[in-house]
Formats: structure tokens, C-alpha cells, sequence
């Protein structure tokens, strides 16, 4: 099943054109990542999709319904996390995720979500009172307390050190196997690579690529390089066929040294995908 | 001629539907319930907010200690003093320091730094967030007022009626003076574009008001062409039922046209209260500023 469907997408800000007719497919139980530059259109597009801001045109059907005109249940199913965090009045981690506990109908357990998120031992703290990273948790754990069957992530990693990161992507991942459809946000390649199974480049508002992590862009043919040292100095050969180079290699000269084959990586794709467009 | 056919099979193509909104005739029920929830929160944040102590819930006893303690002639031949007029008529200040002042100011707060925008993103009922507005106001008007007449009573010969009849007044004054100072507050929380920009917008109207309605200055020594500009707004009239209270009938001598115009004040306080409420429906942003 669909959770996400879009169809020639478009929104513009007086003059400046934000999000400039994007089509995204994203199935039920996917973790799906939209990754481009400062300025893209991420958070005009995820924004759209959650229903607070308007769209020019273009279908969307988020859970079976529009966005625009969803009733207040839809909202039941739906979690978000914003890119920039709320600045929360005088409340403690537990009053504020509390709270929210009891505006869904299906909540999750409020303690077992702060356990999750890591923020057990800050339940006691007023929000002001927290790290930047803390409050980054603190609206994970509001975006996840409802139990929604598709979740938004606005970069959620952001402010996180590399630690919370990695207990992050656990959670994103325990979410997933639960069937959470989710729809992830990010100018981080590693994190959407290993997070997520399909990935759209996103660059002036257009789609720029789509694929899973080792194909995007053409990356599971893309040339690859080998190198290795031989006698008279470093040698670099560019094939399609690594495989049979390294075997050719190996019949006429038998091991070499300081072997390597490479493969563009994510971020050399990207950066050539949202460069690409520069031209 | 352009009717169709009915295929057999066409249900079948039909993907299916999650289910429509099965909870939406439990709605008014929820929407009470966590309405009540949204009262216990917005009343302890409100307390919890020391700036929002001082500056919404102080501001009416600050200036009662003091211009009633500068200003104590009585009138000629009248047993009332400058001091009781003030102590009266400053309820109207408080009343409307926790209603127009606090909501105007603290939601375009909200609004600007993503709190509102995190609730919208919610399935909790809109109308839980007002009611809960409302009650909360309502719950620090009445720990407002309790502290002004203790006040009052204790250092500036307030008294208290002893009948029943001008505590119906009070009642009345008091409800409909709160609800048409929450509605404009509320509307009023729409106007300031920034959280940094909200307290100097909101707070000018409150004080200009509190000057020319005869809050902060008796109404006694205020010309008469101020009193009638005032007489548009409702806090005068809110004042002025406030003074029928608690100054009794002796005093309406006082009055403009010598007389409290309890209809009159029953009136403008009703009809603030409904257009309030109209410019509430009307204006009312979730969005903020950036937002379109
Ligand atoms: N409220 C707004 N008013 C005017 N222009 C806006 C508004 N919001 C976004 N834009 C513009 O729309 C474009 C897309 O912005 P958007 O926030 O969607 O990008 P993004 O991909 O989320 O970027 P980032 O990675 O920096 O978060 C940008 O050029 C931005 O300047
Ligand atoms: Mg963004």
C-alpha cells in the first residue's frame, strides 16, 4: 500500500520557487529519505506533506487523504518532528510528554518513550533546563508518542553527538520493523544511507535522483577505480569491470601491493548530482 | 447519453480506504476533557512563568498599593475615599491584566516560537486548546481578584457587600468583563508579528486604556470628552459595574451621568464579548509569521 503519494507538487514563496513539481511514491512500512542542499525544499515539501502549509498544486495523499483537508483523527496516525525545536514553556520532560500522551487516542507508554529517547533520567527537568541535544530527544519522543503509522523526520539528528546519533538510527530502525512508515530529512549521506531503503536527491526544489542507497545515481555501474603500487610507482586504472581487472592484474603480475578497488561513494554521487544542477 | 456502464468488477479496482473518521462524533466530549487537561497545564505553566507573575498578575496590586496609598482625600460629603474608588476600580485592571494582557501577549508567544505548531500537528481538538485558555484565565482572575479585595479590605477601607444583590453584580460584572477581555486577548495575540515584539504591543493598548477608562487616575478627575472616548472600550464599563459593587449607591453620584448604567454595562460587556468572539473565529492564526 501507498502511505505517500505525490503528483506534480509545486509551491512558491512570492518570487522564489521552493518546491517546483515533485512526484515521491513512498510504501507503506518504508523508510524513505529526502536528502538535499540548504535550500532544497525539504521542509517545504515534508510541511506540505504533514498538512501546515498550503500547496499552489499538485495531488497529495498522505494516508489515504489530502493534507490540506484531513480531519483531526488523520493526525492520530501522523507524527512530526520539526526541523527547529519548540521553545516549551516552563514544563518538565514528563508533564510535556505526558501531555501529548493524552492528546492521541493510541498513545505509546509516555515512561517507555522516554526510555527510548534516553531522557529518563531528564524527566524531572524543565525544558530550558536541557541540552540542545536533550531537546532534540524531547522532540523525537513527542513525534513518536502517538504511535503514528507514518512518521516525519525534519533533520531529527541534528545537535545530536555521535553517540545519540547511532541509539537514533537504533530507534529509527526498531520503529521500522514495527511497520512505521517513515519519511526522514537529512544533509547527512552515512545517516540516510544506512538508514533508509530509498533516498531521493532533492535540489532546487526538483527531484534530482531516486533510488535505493547503491544504486542512487547510478552508483552500483559507476566506474570504479583500481589502484595499486607496482615496481615503477602508483598505478590507476578507471573500468566498468573492477572484477576482471584485479583477476587480469593478478595473472600478470601476481599479488602487488597496496590494492584497492573503489566505488564512488554516496557522497561523491550526491555531490555531483546537486552540483550537476548547478549548471 | 453519456451514461456509463457498470462493470461488475469495478469495486475491485478500488484501493482500499483507510477507515473514515469513526471518532468524530465522540468529539465534543474529548474535546471538553482535554480541554480540562489544558486547564491544570496552562495554569501551571502560568505560575511557573515568574516574568509573566510579575508582569500580568502583579501590575493590578502594585498599583493598588501605590496610588491608594498616594491618594487618600475623601470626597465632600460623601463617605467614600480616593482610595476605595481605585480599589474598586483596579478589580478592572487585574481582571483584565490575566485575560487581554497575559493571553495576548504569552499566545503570540506561543505562536512564534512553535509551540502552536507543535499542538496543531496533534489530533487534539482546537477547542480543547481555548477552553483550556479560557479556564485557566478564569482560575488566576479569581486568585487575582480574592488577592486585590484582601488588599482592599485590609489597608483601604474597602467593604465588602453584605447583601446579596450587589454580589449578583459582581458576578455578573465579572464574567462578562473576563470573557470580553479573553476574547479580545486572544484575538489581540494576532496582531504582534514576534514573540520579542508581543509585550510592546499588546502592552500599550493595556496601558493607554487603564489611563483614559479611569483605572489609573480616578475617573473622577478625568475630563468628560475622555470618559465618553473610553466609553467605546469595555473596560470602563467594567470598572464602573465593579465601583456599583463596592462603593454602593451613595457613590454613583460620582459617575459620569450619576448613575452606575448597570444596563448599559451589561450591554457593552456583552457585546464586546461577541464581537470579541467573532474576531477570535475570524483572525485566529496557528501559523506563525513565516508560515504561509
Ligand atoms: N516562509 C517562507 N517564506 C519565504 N521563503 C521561504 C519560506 N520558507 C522557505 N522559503 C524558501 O524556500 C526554499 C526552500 O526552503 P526549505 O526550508 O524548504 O529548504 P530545506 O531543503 O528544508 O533547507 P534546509 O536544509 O536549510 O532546512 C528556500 O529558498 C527558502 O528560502
Ligand atoms: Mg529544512
Amino acid at each position: 500500500m501507498t502511505a505517500v503519494r505525490v503528483r506534480g507538487l509545486r509551491k512558491r514563496y512570492g518570487g522564489v520557487v521552493a518546491v517546483d513539481g515533485i512526484d515521491l511514491d513512498i510504501q507503506q512500512g518504508e523508510v524513505f529519505g529526502l536528502l538535499g542542499p540548504n535550500g532544497a525544499g525539504k521542509t517545504t515539501t515534508v510541511e506540505i506533506l504533514e498538512g501546515y502549509r498550503a500547496r499552489d498544486s499538485g495531488e497529495v495523499d498522505v494516508l489515504g487523504m489530502d493534507p490540506g483537508k484531513a480531519p483531526n483523527s488523520w493526525r492520530d496516525r501522523i507524527g512530526v518532528v520539526w526541523q527547529s525545536t519548540a521553545d516549551t514553556p516552563e514544563l518538565t520532560v514528563a508533564e510535556i510528554i505526558g501531555n501529548f500522551a493524552r492528546y492521541y487516542r493510541h498513545p505509546r507508554d509516555p515512561g517507555r518513550v522516554m526510555e527510548q529517547v534516553e531522557l529518563t533520567e531528564q524527566a524531572g527537568k524543565r525544558v530550558h533546563a536541557l541540552s540542545g541535544g536533550q531537546r532534540r530527544r524531547l522532540d523525537v519522543a513527542l513525534g513518536i508518542i502517538g504511535d503514528p503509522d507514518l512518521l516525519f523526520l525534519d533533520e531529527p539528528t541534528t545537535g545530536l553527538d555521535p553517540e545519540a546519533r547511532r541509539r537514533f538510527a537504533d530507534l529509527i530502525r526498531g520503529l521500522a520493523a514495527e511497520g512505521t512508515t517513515i519519511l526522514l530529512t537529512s544533509h547527512y549521506l552515512d545517516e540516510v544511507e544506512t538508514l533508509a531503503g530509498r533516498i531521493a536527491v532533492i535540489a532546487r526544489g526538483k527531484i534530482v535522483a531516486e533510488g535505493s542507497p547503491k544504486t542512487l545515481g547510478g552508483r552500483a555501474t559507476a566506474v570504479s577505480t583500481v589502484q595499486w603500487v607496482g615496481e615503477d610507482g602508483l598505478h590507476t586504472i578507471e573500468t566498468d569491470t573492477p572484477a576482471k581487472a584485479v583477476a587480469d592484474l593478478y595473472a600478470e603480475s601476481g599479488e602487488v601491493a597496496g590494492l584497492t578497488v573503489t566505488r564512488p561513494t554516496l557522497e561523491d554521487v550526491y555531490l555531483k548530482l546537486i552540483g550537476a544542477d548547478d549548471e | 447519453m453519456s451514461e456509463r456502464v457498470t462493470l461488475p468488477s469495478v469495486t475491485e479496482e478500488r484501493p482500499p480506504r483507510p477507515a473514515p473518521d469513526r471518532f468524530a462524533r465522540a468529539e465534543p466530549g474529548r474535546a471538553l476533557r482535554l480541554g480540562l487537561v489544558r486547564t491544570g497545564l496552562e495554569t501551571r505553566m502560568f505560575f511557573r512563568e515568574k516574568d509573566q507573575i510579575a508582569f500580568v498578575f502583579s501590575i493590578a496590586v502594585v498599583m493598588l498599593v501605590i496610588l491608594a496609598s498616594i491618594f487618600t482625600t475623601r470626597y465632600r460629603g460623601l463617605d467614600v475615599t480616593v482610595s476605595q474608588v481605585y480599589a474598586a476600580g483596579l478589580i478592572g485592571t487585574g481582571i483584565m491584566a490575566v485575560s487581554f494582557q497575559n493571553l495576548g501577549i504569552s499566545i503570540a508567544v506561543e505562536r512564534d516560537l512553535g509551540g502552536l505548531r507543535r499542538l496543531v500537528a496533534t489530533p487534539m481538538p482546537p477547542s480543547a486548546y481555548f477552553i483550556g485558555k479560557v479556564g485557566s484565565v478564569f482560575i488566576v482572575a479569581v486568585i487575582q481578584i480574592a488577592i486585590l479585595l484582601g488588599i482592599g479590605v485590609a489597608f483601604f477601607d474597602l467593604e465588602l457587600p453584605s447583601a446579596i444583590g450587589p454580589w449578583l453584580t459582581f458576578v455578573w460584572v465579572f464574567v462578562l468583563g473576563l470573557a470580553s477581555m479573553t476574547m479580545l486577548g486572544i484575538a489581540a495575540s494576532s496582531v504582534p508579528r514576534s514573540a520579542r515584539s508581543a509585550t510592546a504591543v499588546i502592552t500599550l493598548p493595556f496601558v493607554v486604556l487603564q489611563f483614559v477608562s479611569g483605572a489609573f487616575i480616578p475617573h473622577t478627575d478625568l475630563p468628560d470628552w475622555l470618559l465618553n472616548l473610553s466609553a467605546v472600550f469595555p473596560l470602563k464599563w467594567l470598572c464602573q459595574g465593579m465601583r456599583s459593587v463596592f462603593l454602593g449607591e451613595e457613590a454613583a453620584v460620582l459617575e459620569l451621568t450619576g448613575d452606575y448604567e448597570l444596563g448599559r454595562v451589561a450591554l457593552v460587556l456583552a457585546a464586546w464579548t461577541v464581537g470579541g468572539l467573532v474576531l477570535c473565529l475570524l483572525t485566529f492564526r496557528w501559523k506563525d509569521n513565516r508560515t504561509k
